[in-house]
């Protein structure tokens, strides 16, 4: 007869197990897949009160709450995964406003017979991810779906911030006059994950850019505290950020191709896949919009921190009834940056 | 870029604009086509216009390999995907271009079509061999230029004795269809098109050599320069017809040399020669049936060919009344001259073929001119 041992749970099989439908049922599987997955992992002492929510202090100021959902896929791509691009993209979305991100949820959708091993690389990434940036994961939900019905991993996170004193960032302040200024290369993300696309064998350096941006978004608040817009140019690139901006601030934009940073190896991808890097997502860039005279002073800002190294400054905001964005061409003639149709589709001859 | 960028370069740019705008005679007007759908996109892309003087005006030609595949090819493509559940691989720009009924590659897809996208002839060739239990049907468009790979997947499948794999060919020529423009009444005898010389095509001159166009120049006194798909070999062609005008010569030239030789890629030619033959005609959307303008299979090659394998009879379906995309790929019209240009037919909703691929010349001037035209909403 054996002696049954109170509470004893044997461990996950890590190494060789999959997700299975128990680990949604919220019985004891989904239990211990939270206990020595993701409890372990992102471990603080909201999450360690195993309440469905988290209750959490908040100091003064206006609330900033963006929500993002990741489906990248490859799952694991250079530079990144989708476990720290899902911590960086939602700290992103709060930063953009001018804020300082403070807590994080999560909320996974696995698919049934997804290895184990990889979901702790992922929830590992994402771990390490938040603690580097100072945002705890504070509360999460996960839910399995059937095989077939999902793409391994999906991961939604909401960012919770405050927004710091006398900072009023919005997409609608663009005004006639004002400089455009971008953080650094253009397109590296995009092309990372094309290059590994099952249909598209080519090999690159490139890494995705994916970052927090939230000190650079902090140091540049403080050298100009009148900064007009900040956004991420991540899907449709700088070109659906800076059209978006435009139809917000009911204003005009002209670029400067010359101006605009792109790797040489982004450029000589896009090239012979038909793309144009303008429209090729970034995760880790960011564009500003600030008064002409700020310009100097927010670009110093920026390249004084590692995340803006490359910044420049690459266009202005017109007045246009039409809302067009424009581009001087490197070749010396102008055209217009449209809004993206449908998906970036590469050209064929 | 090492070897694209100094072909982009402002300066050099300047240069050719200035000596452009002096040879150039004031008191008359020229007008250029250029046949391909590259040059228009590199045009409209690097503002090639904003350099030009006034009296060199570019008409923008049919070479676009999207553009001329008439409705009635698309809908068998889709019927291939969803009457024979076949996988149909295809190249990206296709997918968008309006078919019947509403429907497009794309929305088929939506519905359950099994419909991919491919960057090679040679990857359709790869998924046939990865799924031998399903009928792989390759759409192959295009000009001279896509036709060699075309040929190549062929023999290598027959190599590889694979039953599955087969080709959708609409591959079309270019000099049939320059002729039969230049042969149209607009050109010829009512003057509505002027045409003073051609920008000839880039790529698909790597393949047939610049000699196939002798004829044109000699037949029809029209000057035409072969040049390469960057803004500074487009320059550089309507510099050279220019100076082709003034001295009254029509000449082929060849701007395009880093690539281009008289007689082509024999290699290529032969291997498409073996595989295919020309059809005694092919409906183009715009052209109408064109003699003489489009390629099949041999009858040796036929177990290839989807349209025998399918037994899918040729069919020609009317474009939508309000879509002038037939009179602007023969240079009759400019998009803006287009009723439901920018209106209903735009890049998200396109009603014909020239609002789809960028190389179109409606999308070259909604995506990039269409600054030039447009009045402020009030």
């Amino acid at each position: 007869m054996s002696v049954v041992r109170t509470g004893y749970v044997r461990p996950l099989d890590i190494k060789r197990g999959l997700v299975d439908m128990s680990h949604g049922s919220g019985g004891r599987a989904m239990a211990q897949l939270i206990d020595e997955l993701f409890l372990a992992a992102f471990d603080n002492e909201w999450l360690r009160e195993m309440n469905d929510q988290a209750r959490v202090p908040m100091p003064a100021g206006r609330l900033v709450i963006a929500t993002d959902s990741h489906v990248v896929t490859p799952l694991f791509f250079p530079g990144g995964d989708i476990g720290c691009l899902s911590v960086h993209g939602t700290i992103n979305d709060v930063a953009m406003a001018g804020a300082r991100p403070l807590y994080l949820t999560a909320g996974f959708i696995l698919e049934e017979g997804y290895p184990l091993a990889d979901l702790k690389r992922i929830v590992e990434s994402m771990a390490a991810a938040a603690r580097e940036a100072g945002v705890p994961i504070v509360t999460g939900d996960t839910k399995v779906v059937e095989q077939g019905k999902g793409d391994g991993v999906f991961i939604n996170t909401t960012g919770v911030g405050v927004v710091y004193e006398g900072v009023d960032v919005s997409g609608a302040h663009a005004r006639p006059g004002d400089s455009i200024l971008v953080s650094g290369t253009m397109g590296d993300h995009g092309v990372a994950i094309m290059s590994l696309r099952e249909n598209l064998t080519f090999e690159t350096t490139i890494q995705s850019d994916t970052a927090a941006l939230h000190t650079l978004v902090a140091a540049m608040v403080e050298a100009v505290p009148g900064i007009r817009a900040l956004r991420d140019p991540t899907r449709g690139g700088l070109a659906t950020t800076l059209n978006e901006i435009a139809r917000q601030s009911k204003a005009g934009m002209v670029l400067r191709e010359a101006a605009i940073p792109v790797r040489p190896e982004v450029s000589a991808a896009c090239e012979f896949l038909g793309l144009d890097p303008l429209y090729v997502a970034n995760e880790g860039k960011l564009v500003a919009i600030c008064a002409a005279g700020d310009a100097p002073t927010l670009l110093a800002a920026m390249r004084a921190h590692p995340q803006g190294r490359d910044a420049a400054i690459v266009g202005e905001v017109i007045a246009d009834a039409n809302h067009f964005v424009q581009m001087e061409t490197g070749f010396g003639g102008r055209r217009m940056v449209d809004w993206l149709a449908g998906e970036q589709l590469p050209r064929i001859c | 870029m090492k070897y694209v960028d100094e072909f982009r370069d402002g300066e050099l740019a300047k240069g050719i604009a200035a000596r452009i705008a002096t040879e150039a005679d004031p008191s008359r007007t020229y007008h250029f086509m250029e046949f391909c759908g590259g040059h228009t996109h590199a045009i409209s892309r690097y503002g090639v216009k904003d350099l030009l003087p006034e009296n060199v005006v570019m008409v923008h030609g049919p070479g676009c390999p999207v553009c001329v595949l008439p409705i009635g090819r698309i809908d068998m493509a889709i019927e291939l995907a969803i009457r024979e559940k076949a996988i149909l691989c295809t190249y990206a720009d296709t997918m968008r271009v309006p078919a019947s009924g509403g429907l497009s590659l794309m929305k088929a897809k939506a519905k359950g079509a099994d419909i991919r996208m491919v960057y090679s002839a040679s990857d359709a060739l790869r998924i046939a061999t990865e799924e031998p239990q399903r009928q792989v049907v390759f759409l192959a468009i295009g000009f001279e230029t896509t036709t060699p790979p075309t040929a190549l997947v062929v023999r290598q499948a027959a190599a590889m004795g694979l039953t599955n794999f087969s080709v959708f060919c609409n591959h079309v020529l270019t000099p049939s269809a320059i002729a039969h423009i230049l042969e149209s009444p607009e050109v010829r005898e009512l003057g509505t098109v002027k045409i003073d010389g051609f920008v000839g095509p880039a790529h698909v001159s790597t393949i047939i050599g610049s000699q196939p166009y002798d004829y044109f120049a000699e037949e029809y006194a029209k000057p035409v320069v072969i040049a390469g798909f960057e803004p500074l070999d487009v320059m550089q062609a309507i510099l050279m017809l220019v100076r082709q005008v003034n001295e009254g010569r029509a000449e082929v030239e060849n701007e395009f040399s880093r690539a281009v030789t008289a007689d082509g890629n024999a290699k290529a030619k032969a291997l498409v020669a073996e595989v295919f033959e020309l059809r005694r005609a092919f409906e183009w959307r715009g052209l109408g049936r064109v003699p003489y303008s489009a390629l099949k299979f041999k009858d040796e090659w036929a177990a290839f060919d989807a349209e025998r394998r399918f037994d899918m009879p040729e069919r020609s379906v009317a474009d939508n009344k309000a879509c002038e995309c037939g009179a602007i790929l023969r240079g009759v019209k400019k998009p803006t001259d287009c009723k439901v240009f920018g209106t209903v037919c735009t890049p998200e909703t396109p009603i014909g073929s020239c609002m789809v691929s960028s190389e179109g010349a409606c999308a070259a001037h909604y995506t990039y001119g269409r600054f030039r035209t447009s009045k402020a909403a009030a």
